[in-house]
């Protein structure tokens, strides 16, 4: 990637891109700050959530689906609510997300975060529901950094009787499944 | 016999490039009642102009068309060469062959048979024209100026001094409107009211002004040089006739408890009182809604006042007849004026509506007109800075720009284009009264583009240490007793976390709420913001749709003091334009009424958007009562048409536009139509 | 939804994933004061988890097509609300329903692939909605134990109130909504600046030092302005102010605030045992509430 910002990556279909994935008038941005200055998640990240809105404008395409701060987004929806310009910014970063990895750019420091959230999901697939010990348990086996992580919380939780072993299954989970599927093929 | 000379113009290339210019010519030369058909490069110029004055004499022409650009490009200019030439300047009428042929078609030969029509149905309106006359009424040399702020002064003492009365109406108690609360004014740092006190005393004293405060403007009737106007005078309860300024009455004034709408809540007032010190006039007025002698009686569901409820004014005051009179009652003075000058001013948003920022919750967060208040020297801390909260010397002070200003999620798309410079401003006198403060600035963007405006926000930064940080707050609470500002600068990508002892939040400059109301009734239109509509934006920027109305200041859009004396000081010009002759010259094109035929229905007068319309008596020889008709005042009439349109007797007509032309105009078309089917 | 004989109100119940696991108590309390306020919680039959932050972090049309089906169903059922008490839930049902009724394409695609009929009309209702609803007089007379002299911080997180154009109740920057409740039990609420301010969400298991850097901010600002407990209205927020607190009591042990769900304070405040509302099974010690 170079240094410098060339007019192919100005004109570049990226901005349009996202613009019409997440609905959202990317010209609108007039790079206030605000979302910036409100983000609660300001200190972790790498790119200021008002860079990444400039960095899509000017069709920074891999410098925005490879960055840490669409994962450490919250989707707190504040930067949402306090926008002058009426965007959703948080519906953006959900954009963001999904083409990331559709694109195979996710950045590598945030295997914890996308583990997570395919190890939920690939839950909620099988058993129509969350099974909360059994994604904690497949996070840990795939992130093993995280072994040993909470296990005097853990312990506890199982004797207040707030870690149910065996997962609910909904009777009609092939209904959830095809769900799943229907929204993969598109 | 009609003799009609037409004169094509090629406008350089704008009509030429599209229109086959030769070809028009041609067809137009062979059109029924045309003498003459020529064509030139530019007809509007002097050559040009002189080309049709010697055809008109040379072939005695019978009228005149000029297929060229839009009327309201010229048609000024061919109907005053007409003129020049004896030849009534309504024979002369024009095709516009440009901005409704040329300027909107490509195709060339569709483009050209277009305006060999247009130029036909011209010809054939033309040969109906009848010579009208410009309509003569007399002008009211006095003007109206509502509003009583920097440019409502101006524009009163620039008409004054033209030797014209005019009649100045103010809604406060005194004249000064904002200007009278700022501290000092950039770019100079003059201190305000010592520039504008003297302009107040000479609007005061000048013999030809007659200012009205505490009132306002009830109603408006009548049109350009003949305006009546009817002022509500809000009873005072003091005699200002009587009352000498001793300032007795003030002393003893309980409970001082009223937020002052001058100090911008920053202090307490009494009921009787004078907004500020060097008011003008520079006498109280009884605020009855507050004044403890009205209230008591109202809770009470009393009409009359008991002197036992209070009444100390009154026994203090040393005048005899004494000033003080609880019997005044509201009063409608008619006044009769020529012209007005709309200068009703700004108001500031309302700063709790931006919720994140916490004002109205925070006593320490104010708005940038209550810090001029505390920087000013008659303000209520005699000009140091001070924390509302408890007293003390802010050892910094967050100041945020565009608060509610370029926010549509807030409603405000526009920028108020004054908060970048009294921003600087606050930064600068903030530093010369607390040497060892810190100001910091959140902006989006400095706005600086007046004379010497930029050196004066790049002083505040190189020379007074202000820290100006770009991008905007995103919320301010208080953690223990803190305010803390949390915000953003987009140049170095930081976020920026503020312990604020103060925070000034540059509010949006607004127009004031009921505005739209008095431009109802004077004709004016109004933006979506209630910002009143010029005329033209570019050309036109002090008059307004309504003749006879102009606009000064910020009731027209965000704008600083020069800007506002600016505009103040033209539409003064204006007045005095118009106020140059005893009559006042008007279009001809007004409605005229059949009496004979008229059957009396007032659809007309009902329809009529000008009030144009009234009823007229017929009487016999003996004065006995015939009929009532309709009757078209070609004074007030703007030449609309639409009770030409609603009349069911066919009784009125347009001059200029009679049905006549109309359907001659529009037979044109079809007789060509009829042309080409045959072929 | 008809009343029946016994003059309870009906109302669609979604109590969520987490309800039957880590939030336990959230369930238990919020069930245990119901028929006390004159509801019957109708839970809407095999409901499926609404997606929570995975969904709409990896793909849109299944973060809207798991809410969906739920609220399908619950139409189906013929329910005209349904009571969503955890808050992200609740955010993630509103969306669906609101971008389907505003958009008829958009319905009926959601429709194919739920592969069942979706109107958008069965109304998600919010914790702090459904007491809204109730009067406050009402509230106070079925206090049996005024909890006097209690200061209560109301922690409303980021999912109750926001976008206000989708969510649009009480003021997200200024809310009100839960302090009213906590004066009608007869506690004191209290004014602080974090009541809307994010607790680190989902991240609590993949980013833990995010959680106790947010919550530790939120609690210690609770702590300074007096608050005896926080109260909230989701099962992540819950899990993050309280299991975590742990953690952060190690490093700053004079930050100590217990935390309880709206439900187990309004459980007491009509007389429930701290045991029956669910709230000795919390992690900080909840004992100085319930004297």
């Amino acid at each position: 990637m170079s240094d410098k910002l060339t007019e192919k990556d100005m004109r570049s279909p990226f901005n349009s891109e996202i613009a019409e994935a997440s609905e959202q008038g990317m010209a609108d941005c007039y790079q206030c700050g605000k979302c910036s200055a409100g983000c609660p998640m300001v200190d972790y990240m790498d790119l200021m959530p008002n860079a990444v809105m400039r960095n899509v404008q000017l069709g920074l395409r891999e410098r925005v689906l490879g960055c840490k701060t669409i994962w450490l987004c919250a989707s707190c929806e504040t930067c949402t609510t306090r926008c002058p310009q009426e965007i959703d910014i948080a519906r953006i970063m959900d954009t963001l997300r999904e083409i990331s990895l559709r694109s195979d750019l996710a950045n590598p420091e945030m295997k914890d975060i996308t583990c997570f959230h395919e190890v939920f999901l690939r839950s909620v697939r099988k058993n129509g529901r969350l099974d909360e010990s059994g994604i904690v348990m497949n996070f840990k086996t795939r992130r093993p950094r995280h072994l040993f992580e909470d296990m005097a919380i853990g312990l506890q939780m199982v004797m207040k009787g707030k870690m149910p072993f065996l997962p609910h299954k909904i009777k009609k989970r092939s209904e959830v499944k095809q769900i799943f599927k229907n929204c993969s093929d598109e | 016999m009609a003799k009609i000379g037409v004169f094509i113009c090629h406008c350089g290339e704008n009509i030429g490039r599209t229109v086959d210019v030769d070809e028009l010519t041609d067809e137009v030369a062979e059109m029924g009642g045309v003498v003459v058909s020529t064509d030139y490069k530019y007809v509007c110029s002097s050559p040009g102009q002189d080309l049709i004055k010697e055809t008109i004499q040379k072939h005695d022409l019978s009228g005149v068309v000029v297929a060229a650009c839009s009327p309201r490009m010229h048609e000024p200019t061919f109907r005053g060469a007409c003129s020049a030439a004896g030849l009534n300047p309504y024979l002369c009428e024009m095709a516009n062959i440009r901005e409704h042929c040329s300027w909107v078609h490509t195709d060339e030969e569709e483009a050209t048979q277009k305006a060999i029509d247009m130029v036909r149905i011209m010809t054939e309106k033309v040969k109906r024209n009848t010579e009208l006359k410009p309509i003569q009424v007399p002008v009211t040399k006095r003007a109206l100026v509502i509003g009583g702020g920097i440019a409502g002064i101006q524009a009163a003492l620039d008409i004054a001094n033209c030797g014209h009365e005019v009649v100045l109406v103010e809604k406060t108690p005194s004249i000064g409107g904002h200007m009278a609360q700022l501290s000092e004014t950039f770019p100079t740092l003059d201190c305000s009211q010592c520039i504008l006190t003297p302009r107040m005393v000479e609007v005061a004293q000048h013999p030809k002004i007659k200012l009205y405060v505490y009132a306002e403007v009830a109603e408006v009737e009548g049109y350009i040089g003949n305006f009546d106007v009817k002022v509500h005078q809000r009873a005072k309860f003091i005699n200002a006739d009587i009352c000498t300024g001793c300032g007795d009455c003030l002393e003893v004034c309980e409970p001082r408890s009223i937020p002052s709408e001058f100090d911008v809540g920053l202090s307490k007032r009494t009921a009787l009182y004078v907004p500020f010190h060097q008011a003008v006039p520079n006498k109280p007025v009884i605020d009855n809604e507050t004044c403890k002698l009205f209230t008591m009686a109202a809770e009470a569901g009393r009409e009359k006042l008991k002197r036992s409820d209070c009444g100390e004014c009154y026994e203090v005051c040393p005048t005899k007849p004494n000033a003080v009179d609880f019997n005044q009652k509201d009063e409608y003075i008619d006044e009769k004026v020529g012209a007005i000058i709309v200068a009703t001013g700004f108001e500031v948003m309302e700063a709790s509506e931006i919720a994140e920022y916490g004002y109205g919750k925070y006593e320490d967060v104010i708005t940038g007109l209550q810090f001029e208040r505390l920087a000013s020297a008659s303000g209520p801390t005699e000009g140091e800075i001070k924390r509302p909260s408890d007293g003390k010397t802010p050892e910094n002070i967050v100041f945020i720009q565009c608060v509610g200003s370029r926010d549509p999620a807030k409603g405000i798309s526009y920028c108020s284009k004054v908060c970048c410079m009294y921003t600087a401003k606050h930064t600068m006198l903030y530093k010369h009264k607390v040497h060892d403060g810190q100001a910091y600035v959140f902006y989006m963007d400095i706005r600086a583009g007046g004379k010497n405006y930029e050196e004066f926000t790049r002083r505040a930064i190189e020379e007074d240490g202000a820290i100006y940080l770009r991008g905007r707050v995103s919320r301010i609470y208080k953690e223990k007793d803190v305010l803390m500002v949390k915000g953003f600068d987009t140049l170095s990508g930081m976020p920026v976390e503020i312990a604020a002892d103060m925070v000034v939040l540059a509010t949006a400059m607004k127009a004031r709420p009921k505005v739209n109301e008095l431009a109802q009734m004077l004709g004016v239109s109004f933006d979506s913001y209630n910002f009143l509509s010029e005329a033209h934006p570019k050309l036109r920027p002090v008059e307004t749709a309504a003749a006879g109305v102009y606009l000064a200041g910020a009731c027209q859009a965000p704008k600083d003091i020069p800007d506002a004396v600016s505009q103040a000081s033209g539409a003064a010009a204006k007045v005095a334009a118009l106020f140059s002759q005893d009559l006042y010259e008007r279009e001809p094109v007004v409605a005229s009424i059949d009496e004979n035929t008229c059957v009396a229905c007032f659809f007309c007068l009902e329809a009529c958007p000008y009030g144009a319309i009234e009823r007229k008596e017929i009487k016999d020889r003996d004065g006995n009562l015939i009929k009532t008709v309709a009757f078209a005042n070609e004074a007030v009439c703007q030449g609309c048409g639409v009770c030409v349109s609603v009349c069911r007797s066919n009784s009125a007509d347009l001059a200029g536009f009679t049905d006549e032309q109309m359907f001659a105009s529009i037979e044109a078309i079809w007789e060509q139509v009829e042309e080409k089917d045959v072929a | 939804m008809n009343n029946d004989d016994t003059n309870m109100k009906q109302i669609g119940y979604y109590p969520g994933c987490s309800l039957s696991g880590t939030a336990i108590e959230y369930n238990k309390s919020l069930t245990g004061i119901a028929p006390l306020l004159g509801f019957d919680l109708v839970e809407v039959p095999d409901w499926n988890c609404c997606g929570a932050s995975s969904a709409h972090a990896l793909n849109r049309k299944l973060s809207l097509a798991l809410p969906a089906r739920v609220l399908a169903i619950a139409e189906h059922e013929g329910m005209d609300s349904v009571l969503v008490p955890c808050a992200a839930c609740y955010n993630r049902m509103v969306k669906a329903q609101v971008e389907a009724a505003e958009n008829e394409n958009l319905k009926q695609e959601i429709s194919a692939i739920i592969e069942m009929p979706f109107l958008a009309k069965a109304k998600p209702v919010s914790i702090i909605e459904f007491f809204s609803e109730m009067d406050s007089e009402t509230i106070t007379s079925l206090v049996k134990k005024p909890l006097e002299e209690l200061k209560v911080a109301c922690y409303y997180g980021c999912l109750l109130l926001r976008p206000p154009k989708l969510i649009k109740f009480d003021d997200c920057e200024a809310p009100q909504v839960m302090e009213n409740l906590v004066t009608a039990t007869g506690a004191e609420p209290v004014e602080w600046a974090f009541k809307t301010e994010c607790c680190g969400a989902g991240f609590s298991i993949s980013k833990k030092e995010v959680v106790l850097d947010l919550t530790e901010k939120i609690l210690r600002n609770a702590k300074s302005e007096g608050a005896d407990v926080i109260i909230v209205g989701c099962p992540l927020c819950h899990a993050n102010l309280d299991l975590r607190q742990v953690d952060i009591l190690k490093k700053n042990k004079d930050i100590n605030i217990p935390v309880l769900y709206i439900t187990e304070l309004v459980g007491i405040a009509l007389g429930l045992t701290p045991k029956e509302v669910g709230m000795t099974d919390h992690f900080i010690d909840t004992s100085s509430i319930a004297v």
